[in-house]
């Protein structure tokens, strides 16, 4: 397992690579990378600030990635998440999953996002040409990450 | 009883003050006391804060209730709901 905050870029195909490369057991990768767009509820964004909880952040992500493990058969797992000073189309966070089948790695990448975030102490903050706001939480991801409370259907 | 208090984000900015040091008096050692503790500092404190807000409390790095109690030398974060990803 791989969880890294920081201000670097990352590259998507030596992330997949670390976590299936000598790992015959591995029939699937998902990945998902987030990146940053230019709008966001009309505003034309001109960067992005990331804050973090340094002592919180790695940790909660290691236990979202714990829970991913209880429900689905995970061989690895890798996520990074920047921090500090993003422009558009710059790419903020990946969520990489190998398992031995597709199923597992589908459910598992997306739990992941859900919960990084509704869970990870991560903020945004919008500079715009009307000037810098903190991003509101959204509904819509609260309501993403509770549809994983209620029992599975397989 | 001291206590390490951290503040984040939109929380930070508006209470302008990011750590500080609360000595807890005696009986106050859960998080409700000690935000009713903040409150009474009035203004921005009482606003922010306010019960049933949109904000988030930390023990330890853990995600807590406000019945969650407290101890010497605890760190306690405050933060709005988070936005990463």
């Amino acid at each position: 397992m791989k969880i890294l905050v920081t201000t670097a870029d990352f590259d998507l195909t030596t992330e997949v690579n670390a976590i299936r490369v000598n790992q015959p057991k591995v029939g699937a990768v998902v990945s998902f990378v987030g990146l940053v767009r230019d709008t966001n509820h009309d505003h034309s964004i001109t960067c992005m600030e990331l804050e973090h909880y340094p002592a919180m952040t790695e940790k909660s992500l290691q236990e979202i990635v714990v829970a991913a493990q209880e429900r689905w058969q995970i061989i690895d797992a890798t996520i990074i998440h920047r921090v500090g000073k993003l422009s558009p189309c710059d790419q903020i966070v990946l969520v990489a999953v190998a398992s031995m089948h597709r199923h597992d790695a589908f459910a598992a990448c997306e739990f992941i996002m859900d919960y990084l975030k509704t869970w990870a102490p991560f903020w945004k903050k919008e500079h715009t040409s009307d000037g810098a706001h903190w991003v509101d939480a959204r509904e819509s991801d609260e309501l993403a990450q509770q549809r994983w409370t209620k029992p599975t259907q397989h | 009883m001291n206590i390490h208090v951290l503040y984040f984000a939109k929380l930070r900015e508006q209470l302008g003050v990011s750590a500080e040091t609360l000595d807890l008096p005696d009986g106050a050692a859960m998080v409700a006391m000690m935000l009713d503790i903040l409150r009474t500092r009035g203004g921005v404190w009482t606003e922010a804060l306010a019960a049933g807000g949109s904000f988030r409390v930390a023990v330890n790095q853990e995600l807590a209730e406000m019945t969650m109690p407290l101890e010497e030398g605890d760190e306690v974060a405050i933060f709005p709901p988070v936005t990463g990803g």
